[in-house]
């Protein structure tokens, strides 16, 4: 069976309206984020997953499923959305157990995976008060619980950290990272790049219903080549160090860093500048770190999706 | 069907259940049906006064079988039955989508004709239960004033117990009949007064309709399976006697089998659209 979640071709229109168009991915184990803004089909892609839309156009495949098997396919998939709506009149533990007698479960393992997934969200008081009365951060919790009571190989999460607090952010942060651990995939939209760039082995960029780039963030960025590598240098001396950086034909832009103990280097050949920069450390010009600034999730979404992207 | 699908179907109906009975935007559907008790009621309280007043006005057990099997079909099969359906069977999706819930059941591993028929159950326990019990209420305000000898004869020797059980079993169907059309109807329409009119048109011209269009009619086997016929008398109002008339009366076993096939194809187009809903909560 392939491990893997493969778009074939996938586009979807709302009518007239683009949903997503052209999607080609193949998503292997790990957390991946889909990074994009508002509008920019990663809900949309969510939904595409876990047939609660239908692609007009390609197939999707789930760990060798389709979405026209549920009875398979949400054995292993489990998935928050960003609907904030509960059925009505039930306990965060009735809700939980509930849907999972829906599996198939007999009572005593629905009290048991139910139980153990409140517990994992850190809910076990409120369980058994009614979800309408819970907080926005309790709601998403539950939520999260509900997605993972059944242990899916497959957790698809809508925005998770929204209204979380920093405490309860940290932990469901590392509650993903023991479900990737242990081979799962983990789909998660977030808006908080920062966040993204900490947690996410791969991400997914998205604008205007087309996926831009994915992959290992650092690669996307190596693939970015209108956009010269910002590189900082920290060293002794600087100036001296400029100049003779003017003389490299890939280096575009030098200038000096803002407490004037570094460089900013522009170039657009990252690996000969680096290669350069080993003769340079030979000549003892007193170099202390090497590193590119602009490498992570934020700057590649602020190139490739730019302005718009971040409003 | 497989032991885990039966499951699945008792654990939808368990969800649905409590939903049902005890949903705010449904409290109407409990005074629809308790109108007619109500009725009848109040009727039963005037004869009595009436009658300690020395008034008699000597309405018998026959005639109020008459006005009974009128009121039964007039208001409470075309209208009470008809219209508490819609308000049950249109939200089992319907109401789900609004409150944008239905995606919890769209990601269990269940088939989506699975969920179907659990909901579809779990409808039809609710409004035969609850307009089961009011025609029993109606049935027992209108014995409950004659006397207790009237009352025995009636029921044990003038055919009065199978008429009540006619009239339970009607009402179960009735609530099976519409349930399968408004079931339907909520997984096409988003807006509940459409698919009542045309349907409650399509109903009360079933006398005019063709003999082929005649039996895609709920009414058209319910009217065949009500124990009293109303009798049309000459001054009736053309419309009424129109109603009344049963034309093409068929047999009762053939009426049920008739609901019960009707029903059946309504609820596999309905598995044919359930399979491809999706969930577009933003367009509700």
């Amino acid at each position: 069976m392939s491990d893997r979640i493969i778009f074939d071709n996938v586009s979807k229109f709302y009518g007239d309206v683009l949903g997503v168009n052209r999607v080609n991915l193949s998503i292997p184990p790990g957390i991946t984020s889909l990074v994009g803004p508002n509008g920019s089909g990663k809900t949309t892609l969510m939904n595409l997953m876990t047939g609660l839309i239908r692609p007009t156009r390609g197939s999707i495949q789930i760990l060798g499923m389709t979405i026209d098997d549920p009875e398979n396919l949400f054995r292993v998939v489990g998935y928050s959305s960003q609907f904030d709506s509960f059925p009505k009149g039930l306990s965060g533990y009735e809700f939980i157990y509930s849907y999972l007698l829906l599996y198939g479960f007999d009572r005593a393992q629905a009290d048991e995976f139910a139980w153990r997934a409140i517990d994992r969200v850190g809910l076990r008081e409120a369980a058994q008060r009614k979800v309408g009365g819970y907080s926005k951060g309790m709601r998403q919790r539950i939520r999260l619980a509900q997605a993972i009571a059944h242990n899916p190989r497959v957790l698809i999460l809508d925005e998770p950290l929204n209204g979380l607090d920093p405490l309860v952010r940290a932990e469901t942060i590392a509650l993903f990272r023991s479900f990737a651990g242990e081979g799962c995939h983990v789909i998660l939209s977030s808006h908080v790049l920062h966040e993204v760039d900490i947690i996410s082995d791969q991400v997914i960029l998205m604008s205007a219903g087309y996926v831009v780039a994915e992959g290992n963030i650092q690669s996307v960025r190596n693939e970015i080549q209108d956009q010269p590598m910002q590189i900082l240098i920290r060293c002794k001396q600087p100036s001296e160090l400029a100049a003779r950086f003017f003389e490299e034909d890939d280096v575009v832009e030098v200038r000096l860093h803002h407490d004037r103990a570094g460089l900013l280097v522009k170039t657009t050949n990252p690996t000969r500048f680096y290669r350069s920069m080993n003769h340079l450390a030979r000549t003892g010009v007193g170099l202390e770190s090497v590193a590119p600034v602009d490498d992570d999730v934020n700057s590649v979404y602020e190139y490739l999706i730019g302005e718009e992207g971040s409003r | 069907m497989n032991l885990l699908r039966w499951q699945q179907v008792l654990g939808v109906i368990r969800l649905e259940i409590r939903k049902t009975f005890f949903a705010k935007r449904g409290f109407w559907i409990y005074l629809l049906a308790l109108a007619p008790v109500g009725l009848f009621l109040l009727h039963t309280i005037i004869e009595i006064q009436l009658r300690h007043m020395g008034r008699t006005r000597d309405a018998s057990i026959g005639q109020m079988s008459f006005i009974y099997a009128g009121i039964f079909q007039f208001f409470y099969l075309r209208l009470a039955i008809f219209f508490g359906c819609l308000g049950i069977f249109m939200n089992l999706f319907r109401g789900e989508m609004l409150d944008k819930s239905l995606h919890f059941y769209l990601l269990t591993p269940m088939r989506r004709e699975v969920l179907l028929v659990g909901k579809y159950l779990a409808g039809l326990i609710a409004a035969s239960v609850i307009f089961s019990i009011s025609t029993a209420l109606q049935l027992a305000a209108v014995l409950a004033q004659f006397d207790s000898a009237t009352i025995s004869h009636f029921l044990y020797q003038s055919h009065g117990l199978s008429q009540i059980a006619s009239y339970l079993g009607v009402t179960i169907l009735a609530c099976l009949g519409y349930g399968s059309v408004f079931l339907a109807a909520g997984m096409l329409f988003r807006n509940p007064i459409i698919p009542a009119a045309v349907v409650l048109v399509w109903e009360a011209a079933n006398p005019v309709l063709p003999s082929i269009l005649k039996k895609i009619s709920v009414i058209y086997y319910l009217k065949s399976l009500c124990p009293v016929s109303i009798p049309v008398d000459p001054g009736m109002p053309s419309l009424l006697a129109l109603l009344v008339s049963n034309a093409e009366p068929v047999a009762g076993y053939l009426a049920v089998t008739g609901l019960l096939l009707l029903s059946a194809l309504i609820l596999v187009a309905s598995m044919k659209r359930v399979r491809r809903l999706e969930i577009n909560y933003t367009t509700e």
